[in-house]
């Protein structure tokens, strides 16, 4: 038993630290090939300042991302050496192609991005950045198919004890897959747009190049503003797929112990797991119907049903997920979600009015919004992975049956231990030079050079060299 | 068609990219503290690495993933049975990447110190570990009739294990040299090419010794018979060509030719397990082998058409960035900071 938490500690912690770094990626990726797009298309030096300095910060984030995610590459072998057994006909798939299609492509043009500002013609140097920000959302989908297919089994059938594919398609369209994958990719485009809004904030508050900034606070606007709403409708999609998929995680999600019908929402509950009962019940009446299946009168149905009809199909048993977590997991998310969608009107308006600049306490509150996403980010990926327990295959294998029974108990308690402590030290380090890179802003031109065009070129031509 | 025969093959291929392109770029960050003079040198060493080490290193994930789709026991039973060692080379890629990626950020000398740490111990331990890896593989494990490994991390800490990963650290760190010397100029190349002349004979009788006493210890000649063949002859002539290469000054194949003894000691190694992927020191029949370890027909099938569309364009593109980056790097292209 000890084995199996210690195992089951540590590949979240490893997985939530990996995905605080990659939803960044995602959005940055896309945002700094924006500004290189509008460097190239216009001249305007403004945009080539712009993609170098949030350049820098994209490679500081990039990098934690690659460290944290070989360790992902390697560690279902290491502790979960039964299910690897179980999965790898099927999950080994997409890890396969994400590596060679993506991950080869990222790394490769990412190297020719850095190093090639002076070596590569302005075309192909653009193509670099744009490669990179497709490998990395490339890379997404790839993993999140191996994800959905732990959600939603697909296209298998069991032989000799493990799943063996049987249909390809069938897991390239699994459902779960068209509305995780979208969701997911988007809320890291949500990411990556706060994260460029509040620093463009940052900016102008201090009075640092605000006509810079504001292009950049503009451009990042619009695409978070797109994004949020696209997060909000996307996540609802996925929310009425699990209706039908996963059940017992939606019931989670929303607390409900006893199948109603029609479904109220929940606002506010204290959960107790083990009498299986909530206190203090805030409800909303009809809002689950609607929200599960866009009408007032359908059933939803409840944990205590679900598990008895659970125990029937796969035996005794305990299949509720820790509730507590998923349900209030799940109102982070949706709460943030709803305040990004408002931060961004907002400061659609005040672009409209043009304030932008001077909007002090927009400033403020955009600088807040950087760290709010991480939050939202992970608690909906608690939700979809503590709400599948105690599946780890849902309804196929469970995760007590996944661990590696040749790793010993110390040898989890060594690896805990040794990543927790180098994580921890990367993350000091990661804030530090984000920080550091970000607080001088975009250096004024000297005016001497006024005669050359794009001055300063040549000064900060090597700025990418190690 | 044997699709078995394909993936291994395809596996082998993708260590073996490994071990070439990673191995240089262990050998400069072994040899950089070594061979550096100043800031300046140790930044250009660096450089001569900045835009390849990372797509390197996705030789290995891809291996790895590889693994994981086309022979999921050997995946399982390799990474779960090499638990610690694995965890070793892994946080070694993780402060080696951020050395080289954060060390130019801080113009602190103690920043740039702690950072030559990462970037010498992060090229260091993994060389050496995956020759203590590689050769406990071919030595025969201790792997019980459910595909488990039943060893403690002692138990591959043997002195012929121990051999092997100083082998393995001697050829990274030669071919290193030799990448160094074709990638740098002036004193640094000066130096960068004596350190090669100078480790390439000791280099040369450690991996002597260490191929002789397979015969006594690993499974590998149980294969080849007392007269290995073609593939070992061509990585000794490689090796030796690769010395005399360098002292007539034709660095480019020289690299070649160290390049060449990793690739045909790999091929060696691959070779001499088939059909086996891990053998059994307990049983022989437990051993995992390309074809109890191994996924369905279908997945093989369909792995095997992604490989063929995407490797090539892999090595297309990694060709280009190699090709870009061609010129030697000067003192002169490193900023003053």
């Amino acid at each position: 038993m000890e084995e199996l938490d210690l195992a089951r500690w540590q590949f979240g912690i490893t997985t939530v630290y990996h995905f605080i770094f990659v939803p960044l990626t995602l959005g940055l990726s896309v945002l700094v090939a924006i500004m290189q797009t509008f460097w190239y298309r216009t001249g305007d030096t403004a945009y080539k300042k712009l993609t170098k300095y949030f350049g820098k910060l994209f490679i500081i984030v990039f990098t934690l991302g690659v460290v944290t995610g070989i360790v992902q590459e390697f560690q279902f072998g290491m502790n979960w050496s039964e299910y690897s057994r179980f999965v790898g006909d099927i999950f080994g798939i997409p890890l396969a192609i994400e590596a060679l299609m993506a991950f080869f492509l990222e790394s490769t043009f990412l190297g020719l991005w850095i190093f090639g500002w002076n070596r590569l013609k302005k075309g192909v140097h653009l193509l670099c950045i744009w490669l990179v920000a497709i490998a990395s959302n490339l890379s997404a989908i790839w993993i999140l198919m191996a994800n959905s297919w732990m959600q939603v089994p697909v296209g298998y059938h069991i032989v000799g004890g493990r799943a063996e594919l049987t249909d390809f398609v069938a897991i390239l369209l699994n459902e779960r897959l068209l509305v995780q994958m979208p969701h997911t990719i988007i809320a890291g485009f949500v990411t990556g747009g706060l994260f460029v809004l509040g620093i463009s904030a940052w900016m102008m508050m201090r009075g640092n190049q605000k006509e810079i900034f504001q292009k950049s606070a503009r451009i990042a606007l619009v695409f978070t503003a797109v994004a949020s709403l696209l997060t909000a409708t996307t996540g609802h999609s996925q929310a009425q797929d699990t209706v039908q998929s996963q059940p017992m995680k939606m019931a989670a999600m929303e607390g409900l112990w006893e199948t109603e019908e029609p479904a109220s929402f929940s606002l506010f509950a204290i959960i107790d797991q083990e009498n299986r009962t909530s206190m203090r019940e805030v409800r909303l009446p009809y809002m689950l119907s609607v929200l599960a299946h866009n009408n007032l009168t359908e059933e939803v149905r409840g944990m205590n049903d679900l598990q008895s009809e659970m125990e029937e199909t796969y035996g005794k048993g305990n299949y509720i997920p820790p509730v507590a977590v998923v349900y209030w997991g799940f109102r982070i998310m949706v709460g943030l979600g709803m305040l990004f969608i408002f931060l961004a009107i907002t400061g659609l308006v005040l672009w409209w009015k043009d304030k932008l600049q001077t909007a002090t306490w927009f400033h403020k509150t955009a600088i807040i919004f950087i760290f709010l996403p991480y939050i939202a980010n992970t608690a909906g990926w608690i939700v979809t992975e503590m709400g599948r327990q105690p599946w780890v295959v849902y309804g196929l294998l469970l995760t007590a049956d996944g661990v590696s029974p040749a790793v010993t108990g110390t040898s989890i308690w060594i690896s805990l231990s040794a990543f927790t402590l180098v994580y921890g030290f990367l993350a000091a380090v990661a804030v530090f030079l984000v920080i550091r890179f970000a607080k001088p802003g975009i250096p004024k031109e000297a005016k001497k050079k006024k005669d050359g065009i794009d001055g300063g070129e040549s000064k900060d031509s090597d700025a990418f060299v190690y | 068609m044997d699709f078995q025969l394909i993936w291994f093959i395809l596996i082998a291929v993708l260590f073996i990219g490994y071990f070439f392109l990673e191995g240089f770029d262990f050998g400069v960050g072994i040899l950089m503290p070594f061979i550096s003079r100043d800031e300046v040198d140790r930044r250009v060493c660096i450089n001569t690495i900045g835009p390849f080490w990372d797509a390197n290193e996705v030789w290995l994930i891809t291996a790895g993933g590889a693994m994981f789709a086309a022979f999921p026991h050997w995946y399982a039973t390799l990474f779960s049975g090499f638990y610690l060692p694995l965890l070793l080379i892994l946080l070694a890629l993780i402060v080696r990447a951020v050395g080289f990626e954060f060390r130019s950020k801080v113009d602190k000398p103690y920043w740039k110190k702690t950072a030559d740490h990462f970037i010498f111990w992060g090229s260091f331990i993994p060389a050496f570990i995956w020759g203590v890896a590689l050769t406990n593989i071919v030595m025969g494990l201790p792997i019980g009739e459910d595909m488990n490994f039943y060893g403690g991390l002692f138990g591959l800490l043997t002195p012929y294990a121990i051999l092997g990963g100083l082998a393995s650290t001697a050829m990274f760190t030669l071919h290193g040299a030799v990448f160094l010397t074709l990638r740098t100029e002036g004193p640094l190349m000066e130096r960068a090419e004596k350190v090669a002349k100078m480790i390439w004979i000791p280099s040369g009788v450690l991996l002597l010794v260490f191929a002789l006493l397979g015969y006594r210890y690993t499974v590998l000649f149980d294969e080849f018979g007392l007269i290995p063949g073609t593939l070992p002859l061509l990585a000794i002539i490689s090796f030796i060509a690769g010395y005399f290469l360098l002292r007539a000054n034709r660095t480019g194949w020289s690299f070649a030719a160290t390049g060449g003894t990793i690739i045909f000691g790999t091929i060696v190694a691959f070779e001499g397990l088939f059909p086996k992927l891990m053998p059994s020191t307990l049983n022989i029949d437990w051993s995992l082998t390309v074809y109890n370890a191994s996924s369905s027909e279908l997945t093989l099938t369909i792995m095997s058409v992604v490989a063929l569309i995407f490797l090539p364009i892999v090595l297309a593109y990694q060709a280009y960035s190699y090709y870009v980056f061609r010129e030697r790097v000067t003192r002169d292209s490193i900023p003053t900071s």
